[in-house]
């Protein structure tokens, strides 16, 4: 569980993110929408604290997230950021095996390696553990580090609460992957198990979050189940479109036209 | 992969012993073997020898070789630790400020020797020229990563012009102090620009030989943190790497490594280029592998260039530095072609 409250976050009298107070509960899929510049990127990163400067209070189960070192965060929490680029050569084996940094000394372990292997069969990366990172495109950059992400919160100590930030996870990716990246992220889910994720398609947010949030100029405009965001014409106030809603023939679920 | 390495590292190991006894050998008086072991059994029992090449090997040769041998050690994992620190391969001691603002420093203290002679016969003495070019490096290193530092990002372009206008502020230090110094020694400005193993003594061996220990020792720990900030400052920071020790400490490490042994031989460029881009390819960019890697091939490529230095055109004997500039310097340019224009803005 991920609690904000009365979170303001202000570079050079721009607020940019504007009084946000929101929950995210474990167990579900929380995916947030926006438009471009509604700052949901920022709000990523002032929940993982990589932006630490804010007002208000985060907090990870009731803690304060300002009380916890990295340490101990890193072997339970992952966040996987939009674009990760190297300046030197490095395998993609090598890549993901960074995942496992928080959990061993010197040297990896057996079961680090174990993980290792187990997430790159899961993301297809099997062909490709021997090339060079910098060497493949966007799409498989992401999934080597998704992968790498993946290894950090496999495996959390003692069954420990565990949380996953995806900002922005399906950039580059195409459709098959863009499915494969949610329903694996939905299947680690559990009740120890926080998950905050951002995308950017309205259509692959309907049909995978449990709570939807929207954010617009740094606020939160609503936050509910996605058959509750589709009534009225919330979307295409935030979004400035004219939408249409129609329902997948068999799922049920949502869909938006325009 | 592993039977590589261990391949890869016995025949470098093999190189690097091979370099360093020839290194020893040829020169203008030539050592050979059986005289180099005389020596050293005639030094363990403690006894005075008479033969002049005896006393050459020990005086002179050897000493000069393990002083380059450590040198190099040292420019080369300071390349790497640079470069791992500003995820940035065309960063060097050399040119980023660190060996000019050293040899400033150790020149000041060169030139006031004559006024402050009291101090510089106590025990403190000896330790004062790397002192005071520890001082020196990290000012000057300090001065250009917070120069060239805009919006929390460190861009190559501004990096490297800083580094050149903090250099040019180093080495014209050094010229005033040579101007003004008595010192024979220091008064050589070619010393200090282009760097010379002559002067060595087995003072300046367990100095630069000390430091380079501990230095490389501690580096060597944070090789798994270097890895992980190979993703960048924030990626490393999620992965639990506190970053901002992380930087101090190396920053503070290579400094005094590359401070100690640039105020005993001068500043020698390139060096921390060549030895970690060869070994990237070779190898790989993991660090528990490149620095001990970078130990060998640096101490290997310093020592081979010095000997070239003393031979090429003897009876007299050429700076060092002019040897890895031919060398560094085109493959200095060759790297800023590549990378220039693809990743000038890497967030920090």
């Amino acid at each position: 569980m991920i609690t904000a409250n009365q979170l303001k976050y202000t570079i050079a009298n721009k607020k940019i993110i504007d009084t946000i107070s929101v929950n995210f509960l474990p167990g579900v899929c929380n995916l947030i929408i926006g438009p471009n510049g509604s700052g949901k990127s920022t709000l990523i990163k002032l929940l993982t604290g990589a932006l630490d400067n804010y007002e208000g209070e985060i907090a990870y189960y009731g803690v304060d997230l300002k009380t916890y070192n990295k340490q101990s965060l890193a072997s339970c929490r992952a966040v996987l950021s939009q674009q990760t680029e190297l300046s030197f050569p490095m395998l993609v084996e090598e890549v993901v095996l960074l995942g496992r940094n928080p959990f061993f000394e010197f040297k990896p372990n057996k079961i680090d390696l174990e993980i290792v292997n187990e997430v790159i069969d899961l993301l297809d990366l099997n062909t490709f553990t021997k090339r060079n990172y910098q060497s493949l495109s966007g799409g498989e950059k992401q999934r080597v580090q998704y992968a790498r992400v993946l290894t950090q919160i496999w495996d959390p100590p003692n069954g420990a609460a565990r949380y996953l930030f995806l900002d922005e996870p399906l950039n580059n990716l195409d459709i098959y992957y863009q499915q494969l990246f949610l329903s694996i992220a939905v299947s680690l889910l559990n009740e120890n198990t926080t998950l905050v994720g951002v995308v950017h398609d309205i259509n692959i947010a309907l049909r995978y979050a449990e709570q939807l949030y929207i954010l617009k100029e740094g606020a939160l405009v609503i936050n509910d189940v996605p058959e509750k965001i589709v009534e009225g014409t919330l979307l295409n106030n935030v979004f400035n479109i004219n939408t249409q809603i129609i329902f997948h023939p068999t799922t049920g679920k949502p869909i938006v036209v325009f | 992969m592993r039977q590589n390495n261990s391949l890869f590292f016995t025949v470098l190991t093999l190189l690097m012993i091979l370099v360093l006894i020839a290194a020893i050998a040829f020169g203008a008086v030539g050592i050979l073997p059986a005289e180099m072991i005389s020596a050293m059994s005639h030094w363990f029992k403690a006894e005075q020898s008479n033969s002049i090449y005896e006393n050459v090997f020990l005086q002179l040769r050897l000493p000069r070789v393990l002083l380059c041998a450590i040198t190099g050690s040292i420019l080369a994992v300071s390349g790497v630790l640079m470069q791992g620190l500003f995820r940035n391969p065309v960063v060097e001691p050399g040119l980023i400020g660190t060996s000019a603002g050293a040899a400033f420093g150790a020149s000041i203290v060169f030139s006031l020797s004559p006024f402050m002679s009291p101090v510089f016969k106590s025990i403190l003495g000896p330790f004062l020229v790397p002192i005071f070019a520890f001082i020196g490096g990290l000012a000057a290193t300090i001065m250009v990563y917070s120069l060239a530092k805009n919006n929390k990002k460190v861009s190559i372009l501004p990096l490297l012009l800083v580094g050149m206008a903090i250099n040019a502020i180093g080495l014209s230090g050094v010229g005033l102090m040579t101007y003004i110094a008595r010192d024979p020694q220091a008064r050589s400005i070619t010393f200090w620009n282009m760097g010379t193993f002559s002067g060595a003594s087995w003072f300046q061996v367990f100095v630069t030989g000390f430091v380079a220990i501990v230095g490389i020792f501690i580096a060597y720990q944070q090789g798994k943190k270097l890895n992980v900030l190979l993703l960048g400052e924030q990626e490393a920071g999620y992965l639990g790497v506190e970053v901002n020790k992380l930087k101090t400490s190396i920053l503070i490490l290579n400094t005094a490594m590359v401070s100690v042994a640039t105020s005993f031989v001068g500043v020698i460029a390139f060096m921390g280029l060549i030895v970690p881009h060869v070994l990237r390819l070779l190898i790989g960019s993991d660090h528990r592998k490149l620095i001990p890697a970078s130990i060998l091939m640096g101490a290997l490529l310093l020592t081979l260039a010095d000997m070239g230095a003393r031979i090429l055109l003897a009876p007299s004997e050429m700076p060092i530095g002019i040897i890895t500039s031919i060398i560094g310097a085109p493959l200095y340019i060759f790297l800023l072609k590549k990378y220039q224009f693809n990743q000038n803005d890497l967030e920090l």
